[in-house]
């Protein structure tokens, strides 16, 4: 006898497939590919030209939403009236700046319309912060490079001069720039801070290679899965164009350890330098899948598609492998639209 | 010197490290000497072998194959406190 799969109805934002790409389009193929549900994938955008709306291979069909410095209600409200046409059994938020409004209207999502999401809770948001990271390190035992917080211009010289250089000048946010001198350090902070506002993060800077993990947690300290990932193309904005899954037994258990510790909820990202010495330096946590998601799914842990069955309540086991040397190559293409299709998403917001 | 036990490498002398995720091309020679390192034959033995396929003098194989060894090591190919040339 043939168990009839479910259909969901699943909303979808970061389709800015760009050259700093949102993860809407990875997490949207990986969704494509569950084998425990079939799905209808509604796309939500904040940009007109987000090329995942015109993606109609992938999308089904796409609504704008309202930015998030609106605040929780206005989105709420769009919500509502998306969820009266489509009937959304769940939502995956991908960008950090829309995570906080999503997170704040996670339980009236469910309880007044029904839409499921997994995400961290606002505590393990907020600790994980890149002004925290430093601190949230020592309590979970894991190295973090020293940094600190530097709210105005006049701390910035003296401050640079104890971490010594080089040395990271990160945004709250977003960006992070290398400053090897005072006066480098002093750009860097009014450019960063013009654009992110401040504080503004001093970071010892650790010689190294980069290395990604992207996982689920559970919420109970239960790691669902973990890929490690690294970068072997990276563009001029520092996003990786091609990548490979590694083998690193040290690298997943300092990842099981940190989701044990923080009882993590959701997807993450996990940032390390690793150091010639092989010792991992956490840079930071993404609370949300990485642009690079898809390759978790080529490598045989579809963690965006354990992520709904957590959020759907079916009991999710933890994946126990994944194939290593598993490569993804990123590329860009130009598609042909209708003037008639931008017309629409421009003047009544749907597609 | 010991190759590590998860080094891929392929007939084609494509060397995959999956730890560091790092890839090479390897010559035939080398993929000679990775593949007599990694069924545990001693340097000595390794340049014996490399004498009678390649009839190179002595001196030079030593040379090379130390250059060889610090280029695995950098790599992160070879394990560490293993044998090395001294």
């Amino acid at each position: 006898m043939t168990v009839k799969k479910p259909k969901y109805t699943i909303a979808v934002t970061g389709l800015n497939a760009i050259d700093s790409p949102g993860p809407g389009l990875a997490v949207i193929k990986s969704l494509i590919e569950a084998k425990s549900f079939d799905v209808r994938i509604i796309g939500l955008s904040y940009e007109n030209l987000e090329p995942g709306l015109y993606m109609d291979h992938y999308v089904d069909k796409s609504y704008n939403v309202p930015f998030p410095t609106v605040g929780t209600e206005i989105l709420f409200n769009r919500l509502a009236y998306i969820n009266s046409i489509e009937n959304l059994d769940f939502l995956f938020p991908n960008f950090d700046a829309e995570l906080y409004n999503f997170i704040k209207i996670q339980d009236r999502l469910k309880e007044e319309l029904g839409i499921r999401m997994v995400l961290p809770t606002m505590k393990q948001f907020e600790a994980r912060h890149k002004v925290n990271l430093y601190e949230y390190g020592k309590e979970h035992k894991i190295k973090v490079p020293k940094s600190e917080m530097v709210f105005s211009i006049g701390e910035i010289h003296g401050k640079v001069r104890d971490f010594g250089f080089p040395v990271v000048i990160k945004g709250k946010f977003y960006d992070a720039k290398i400053a090897y001198t005072p006066e480098q350090a002093g750009d860097h902070f009014n450019k960063i801070s013009t654009k992110w506002g401040l504080p503004i993060i001093i970071q010892e800077y650790v010689y190294g290679t980069e290395v990604n993990v992207c996982g689920v947690g559970d919420g109970t300290g239960q790691t669902i899965g973990a890929v490690p990932m690294r970068k072997l193309y990276i563009t001029d904005k520092g996003k990786a164009w091609a990548g490979v899954t590694l083998d690193s037994k040290e690298l997943i258990k300092i990842t099981f350890d940190l989701v044990k510790s923080t009882k993590w909820l959701g997807p993450f990202e996990l940032e390390f330098i690793k150091t010639a010495d092989n010792k991992y330096y956490l840079l930071e946590i993404n609370p949300r899948f990485p642009a690079w998601c898809y390759l978790t799914t080529g490598a045989g842990q579809n963690q965006v598609e354990a992520m709904v069955n957590i959020g759907m309540d079916i009991k999710v086991k933890p994946f126990k492998k994944y194939d290593i040397g598993k490569m993804f190559i990123r590329y860009s293409e130009d598609m042909i639209v209708d003037l008639k299709k931008f017309e629409q998403i421009s003047t009544i917001g749907e597609l | 010197m010991k190759i590590n036990s998860n080094i891929a490498i392929s007939d084609s002398g494509f060397v995959f490290n999956p730890s560091t995720g790092e890839s090479f091309s390897a010559n035939s020679i080398s993929i000679s000497i990775i593949e007599w390192m990694k069924e545990g034959k001693s340097i000595e033995e390794i340049i014996d072998l490399v004498m009678e396929k390649y009839q190179i003098d002595r001196d030079t194989i030593e040379k090379d194959l130390l250059d060889f060894q610090e280029m695995l090591k950098l790599y992160q190919i070879t394990e560490k406190d293993t044998e090395e040339l001294n």
